[in-house]
């Protein structure tokens, strides 16, 4: 007799715990406003990421196209898996002595791994963090980008 | 046709076949391959296959200087990232006998346990999937969700942060930092009750996970199975607890422990691990000293030559870190003693005998992350 209650009284358990779950599921489905889905295609235009978002390596520039890089190559040498190459370039100055400058600092995001180092080891600051994500492309080449725009200069009063 | 129908009839109840569980499989959490010979439905023994994701981060290592050491470390353990981290840089600082300031430590362990927490509440959301309850799994990653939003803010990225260096951070904190992780504590303390009311009173999951899986406190010990899922056979291995590191020493907080040992013991671990990080950071959030958040070390970091071991009380268990230094500026070589390898070496030993379905439990239970077995 005792098993026989025993056995209804594991079902009545049993139904109990499942409606138990059941009530979250139910609380949620008559609750739409906790609803936290980000609609992402369609946002595109409001969604704004975090300051400090890790998108890309980017070198800013000023309104006269103008960089803080000096080329020196600390960022290469910091970057553990080769995505920074910089091409560097010897100018004359006025003074007959020459000036190394850069003249291509290769970034190739396919093979960053956005550590940071390269932003972190940068003694002129002139490299940051961009926020664009979204950096899918046709062609795996469109991913190595070359950081200082075409025409661009050093900023006078760096120092190396 | 003669012949075909005079084979001998075999005993389909006594015939072992073998199956493979993976490397595609979604309850293995990964490219993981078991071999699983079986007797009907019963697991006889079990062949785990591993390297499918080898990457030689090991190897890797040897070639990097210190500080890069630290973005390879995140991709091994890939949800307890900054706890990695911090083993490599503990490791680093003792080694230079470098003090990091207070400030420094505080944050370290802060982050480590939200890291905890986000571990933890991923593995519910994939354990929850594997009994087969999906809603489990948005519901969980709902709230890692608001973690990963705090990670973002501060440290720009949501699963491999690479956020300590040696000798500090990478950046202070965000100034919003203490404010949302108070937001969310007190968010998550209100939610976690739904994961007790959603999975751990389920009638088919505790049915599927209690006695299943049984691990004893010797094999435990034996085999080297840390974390949770050593703790739940009563093995006291919680590195935090006996030889605290960061602020760990400055807080009260308990060391979970079980009994049983079964599937349903290393659940519960879990979850009370989560109330348990909450309290850690509750304690800390507040006291955060001013200060610097790093200190000034060398540009070119060389450890002297001798030997180098480093312990941390990861998401899943106890991760070593052991580097051979020549005196150069990167190791001569670099082992982990990762959590997850002696974790799956005992999936053998406890699901024998068990039903195929729970070796599917079991290993859900056991919380293996494959990168960190394969590195």
């Amino acid at each position: 007799m005792n098993s026989f209650f025993e056995y209804f009284a594991d079902i009545f358990r049993a139904v109990k715990s499942l409606l138990t779950g059941m009530k979250v599921t139910g609380r949620y489905f008559f609750s739409p406003w906790e609803i936290v889905t980000q609609q992402y295609p369609e946002n595109r235009k409001t969604l704004k990421m975090y300051d400090r978002f890790k998108g890309e390596v980017i070198m800013p520039h000023n309104e006269h196209n103008e960089h803080r890089c000096t080329g020196c190559g600390i960022c290469e040498t910091a970057c553990p898996n080769g995505s920074i190459e910089i091409i560097q370039a010897k100018i004359d100055m006025p003074d007959g002595k020459k000036k190394r400058i850069i003249d291509k600092h290769i970034y190739r995001l396919g093979m960053c791994t956005f550590c940071g180092l390269c932003i972190k080891s940068c003694p002129s600051d002139a490299l940051a963090w961009g926020q664009e994500f979204e950096h899918a492309v046709f062609d795996r080449s469109k991913l190595n980008k070359t950081l200082n725009q075409p025409g661009s200069s050093i900023i006078k009063d760096i120092v190396e | 046709m003669k012949e075909i129908i005079n084979l001998p009839v075999k005993n389909v109840e006594e015939e072992e076949y073998h199956i493979n569980m993976g490397p595609q499989h979604p309850s293995t959490h990964g490219v993981l391959r078991l071999v699983v010979s079986l007797q009907g439905e019963i697991v006889k023994s079990l062949k785990p296959h591993c390297g499918y994701i080898h990457r030689g981060i090991e190897k890797m290592c040897e070639k990097d200087t210190y500080p890069q050491i630290i973005h390879l470390t995140d991709r091994m353990d890939y949800l307890s990232a900054h706890i990695n981290n911090h083993a490599v840089c503990m490791l680093v600082e003792n080694a230079l006998e470098v003090e990091v300031p207070e400030r420094v430590k505080y944050i370290r362990t802060i982050v480590d346990e939200l890291n905890r927490i986000a571990s933890h509440q991923l593995w519910w959301c994939s354990f929850g999937m594997d009994m087969g309850g999906l809603t489990c799994f948005f519901y969980g990653l709902r709230d890692r969700e608001k973690i990963l939003d705090i990670f973002e803010e501060s440290f720009g990225s949501r699963l491999l942060h690479s956020y300590y260096t040696p000798g500090g951070l990478m950046m202070d904190i965000h100034p919003d930092f203490q404010k949302n992780v108070k937001a969310f504590i007190k968010y998550f303390r209100k939610k976690i009750k739904d994961y007790d009311e959603l999975l751990t009173g389920n009638i088919i999951m505790q049915l599927r996970t209690k006695g299943v899986g049984i691990l004893s406190k010797e094999d435990a010990i034996s085999y080297g199975v840390t974390g949770p899922s050593g703790r739940a056979s009563g093995f006291a291995c919680d590195v935090r607890k006996h030889h605290p590191y960061g602020v760990y020493d400055k807080v009260v907080f308990n060391e979970v422990m079980g009994t049983a040992g079964d599937t349903f013991e290393r659940y519960m671990m879990r979850m009370h691990e989560m109330h348990e990080s909450m309290k850690i950071i509750e304690q800390l959030i507040d006291n955060i000293p001013p200060g610097d958040y790093t200190t000034k070390m060398k540009a070119v970091l060389k450890l002297p030559a001798g030997e180098y071991f480093q312990r941390v009380e990861a998401a899943r268990g106890e991760l070593g870190v052991y580097v051979i230094s020549d005196g150069n500026k990167s190791p001569y070589r670099m082992k982990f003693r990762s959590p997850n390898f002696s974790n799956l070496s005992v999936l053998d030993h406890v699901s024998r005998g068990c039903k195929i379905a729970d070796l599917v439990a079991i290993g859900g239970s056991l919380d293996y992350v494959i990168p960190d077995i394969d590195r």
